[in-house]
């Protein structure tokens, strides 16, 4: 190969430097993309998260010219001997009204386990519009072998759900948790 | 060792005798010739054969799929096994067979074709071959590992790839990463060849199309590999140090893991077409006899299209429950990239129309192109269209759409771009006779294959499922009869290719009478070192 020209491989190496910095821009932005897109589903709702905290009811009328179905669904995730239930399949509700709703978890395996109901609302759009004010899903859940324990959600539907939306759809998924080491005993 | 090239240089290149003392060293002989070269010729050489073995393997697990899928009913494969092999097919033939030819050809040919002496980076480009033996000697170890292969398919969605993934999917992902390592280092290194070492008076709009697509190809790669790398990195976390990136039990998000593989799969789809664009661009105008139709828009509507594809990434999720509001702009966004490809169809039917048309077997598949890719971008608009894809969703439909463009699109291309330039690469021209019917039987076992799948897939055939419904039987059959006419007619180019690096009829330099780009001004075969002093470009030569 012929000797290369030093200005030639001058820019060869200012291109190579170019394409390294997009190279390292492109790696991070892949991951500055999950707290992103964390943050514009909170905005948003779009992946039917709920707020993760409780928060307070919004008190003023109930508009009670609309009436809205809530659907609940329950289901453990496969590995996790556990069953949550609630006796309320669904319940007919007003925008502003609150609501309680029970729900029974299960341990029907020979361990202790830790495990937390995961929420999750069809239609998105209606995440942000549900507002919990009580909810098991705002910690981890510890039962021993066939233990049951009770738990309560209080939720209220906002006066600003969209009018097209009549039913809300909130499911939740027991996942197993790692269980902490100091509660052990 | 098939298609080598003279094993000593042709004494070219005078200028280079008062500053090159160390530059005509003598290779090393026999086979650390190989793992050691730095020259752009062989190296190209190296991802030809590797691309053509992975074609093989990857075929060899289509056809057991399509062996499985003759009959209605479980008859050679458990499902097990079906997944992984679904799965391994679509990653050999989408990381180890497409995209290592087009880097082949692009190493064997850009510098060829911008009057350069070598790759930018010759060293890094020698690393770069050598870590892909590596990535899919790993990918394919994981089939005779405790657990089996991956089997969750080549998009390998979360949570199917973490948390009910076998134990194998470590080394899957560490193959993904040195593969991932091997595409970026060549892309860095085609940039850096296209935009410095170009023959002095070349300006941009001077440089065939197939230069352009890669160029374009190799920003792209830039672009969405490194997004890649960051996926499966996060898997690796998930599943081995207890993360929650794609697991909602720990506050993660598995539709998430969607939006980034699409995010680096859908460009990753163009990735595999732009160099076609290309190929095709620079054959049909040789036959045609004819300069290119509308060289320029050729150019800017590459350049859209790979604008466009980091816009239209959920079209591949319009199932998963997107707002309203986002099915209508992947869908119009995704039906706007219809324009640009449009564009391109239509200038090279206009460079044909009127053309001296002449049907060598590189034209042959460089039509063949044309046509079916088109009925590929066609089933592409249908899919694009969100309520109907509602019922297309995970059907055959799909699997008939993105092989035409993969099948009949990138692998005929590529067929396309080895008949053209065989002749300049080992000095003699293909079998005649052969390559018709390699052409024929592939053309029709193509179509055999894939065709009966829109109807299928329309019927509500599931893909990736190792059994179906009687009703569907006809249509399988004819597909699994298609498939291993193609699958077996592959062995004839095999043989072509072959013969053709043995001997043949003579080529002179200028192989093609229309052809008219730098390459087919050096000697046929090409001497190792070509270009040592840089060609005067005239305008003129290339008649845009």
């Amino acid at each position: 190969m012929a000797t290369p020209n030093p200005d030639t491989q001058r820019n060869v190496n200012r291109t190579v430097i170019k394409t390294l910095v997009v190279l390292a821009g492109m790696f991070a932005f892949a991951f500055a993309l999950v707290p992103l897109y964390d943050v514009f589903c909170q905005v948003t709702g779009l992946n039917g998260k709920t707020s993760a905290k409780a928060q307070s009811l919004v008190s003023g009328d109930v508009d009670s010219s609309r009436t809205v179905t809530m659907q609940f669904i329950t289901r453990s995730s496969a590995g996790l001997p556990w069953r949550l239930e609630t006796q309320t399949r669904q319940v007919r509700v007003h925008p502003g009204q609150s609501t309680e709703v029970h729900f029974s978890f299960t341990n029907l395996g020979k361990e202790v386990d830790v495990a937390r109901a995961v929420p999750s609302v069809t239609p998105s759009e209606a995440a942000l519009h549900l507002r919990k004010l009580a909810c098991f899903c705002f910690q981890n859940q510890r039962l021993r072998p066939g233990e049951k324990m009770e738990a309560p959600l209080v939720f209220q539907l906002d006066k600003q759900l969209p009018e097209d939306i009549r039913t809300v759809t909130l499911v939740y998924t027991l996942y197993p948790q790692e269980m902490e080491v100091s509660s052990s005993g | 060792m098939a298609s080598l090239p003279p094993k000593h240089p042709v004494q070219q290149g005078t200028a280079d005798a008062a500053g090159g003392a160390d530059a005509h060293h003598h290779p090393p002989k026999g086979l650390l010739r190989w793992v050691l070269t730095t020259n752009h010729k062989e190296i190209g050489t190296l991802y030809l054969l590797f691309s053509l073995l992975m074609f093989l393997i990857g075929g060899v697990f289509a056809l057991v799929i399509r062996a499985e899928l003759f009959q209605p009913g479980l008859q050679l494969v458990q499902p097990e096994f079906f997944n992984q092999m679904t799965t391994m097919h679509g990653l050999i033939m989408v990381f180890g067979a497409v995209m290592p030819a087009f880097v082949g050809l692009a190493n064997w040919m850009v510098p060829l074709q911008i009057g350069a002496p070598d790759m930018a980076l010759p060293r890094l480009n020698n690393f770069s071959f050598w870590l892909l033996p590596v990535a899919f000697t790993l990918l394919l170890s994981t089939l005779f590992m405790p657990g089996g292969a991956p089997n969750f398919g080549w998009t390998f969605y979360a949570p199917l790839s973490t948390t009910y993934a076998p134990p194998s999917t470590t080394f899957f992902i560490l193959s993904l990463h040195i593969a991932g390592i091997s595409s970026i280092l060549g892309a860095i290194n085609i940039i850096a060849t296209i935009l410095n070492l170009r023959a002095p008076g070349m300006r941009m709009m001077d440089m065939t199309l197939f230069v352009w697509t890669w160029l374009i190809t190799a920003f792209l790669l830039i672009a969405v590999m490194p997004v890649l790398a960051g996926v499966v990195t996060m898997m690796l976390m998930d599943i081995n140090f207890g993360t929650s990136f794609f697991n909602a039990g720990g506050g993660g998000d598995p539709v998430m893991f969607q939006h980034l593989f699409w995010f680096f799969g859908h460009p990753e789809v163009y990735i595999m077409i732009l160099p076609a664009f290309g190929i095709v661009s620079v054959i049909i105008p040789t036959f045609a006899r004819k300069p290119l139709f509308g060289y320029a828009s050729m150019v800017y509507a590459t350049a859209s299209i790979a604008i466009l594809s980091f816009m239209v990434w959920a079209h591949h999720m319009f199932v998963v429950g997107l707002p309203l509001v986002a099915e209508l702009f992947f869908m119009y966004s995704t039906m706007l990239i219809a324009v640009p490809t449009g564009v391109k169809v239509f200038n090279w039917v206009a460079t044909l129309f009127r053309g001296s048309i002449s049907y060598e077997p590189a034209m042959l598949f460089a039509i063949a192109f044309v046509i079916l890719f088109t009925i590929g971008g066609f089933s592409g608009l249908m899919l694009a269209i969100s309520p109907a894809d509602f019922q297309y969703h995970d059907t055959y439909f799909v699997v008939a759409h993105f092989h035409y463009v993969l099948v009949p699109g990138a692998i005929f291309s590529i067929m396309a771009a080895v008949y053209y330039w065989l002749p300049k690469w080992t000095g003699h021209y293909p079998h005649l006779r052969l390559s018709q019917w390699h052409f024929w039987l592939s053309v029709i076992g193509v179509n055999l294959t894939f065709f009966p799948m829109h109807f299928s897939g329309l019927a509500g055939m599931p893909r990736r499922i190792p059994d179906y419904s009687l009703q569907f039987a006809d249509f399988n059959m004819v597909s699994s009869i298609g498939a291993f006419m193609f699958g077996l007619s592959q062995l004839l180019f095999v043989v072509i290719v072959f013969m053709c690096a043995r001997g043949g009829e003579k080529a002179p330099a200028k192989t093609w009478d229309g052809a008219v780009d730098l390459e087919w001004t050096v000697p046929s075969p090409a001497p190792l070192h070509t270009f040592e002093t840089p060609p005067q470009y005239r305008p003129a030569e290339a008649d845009h």
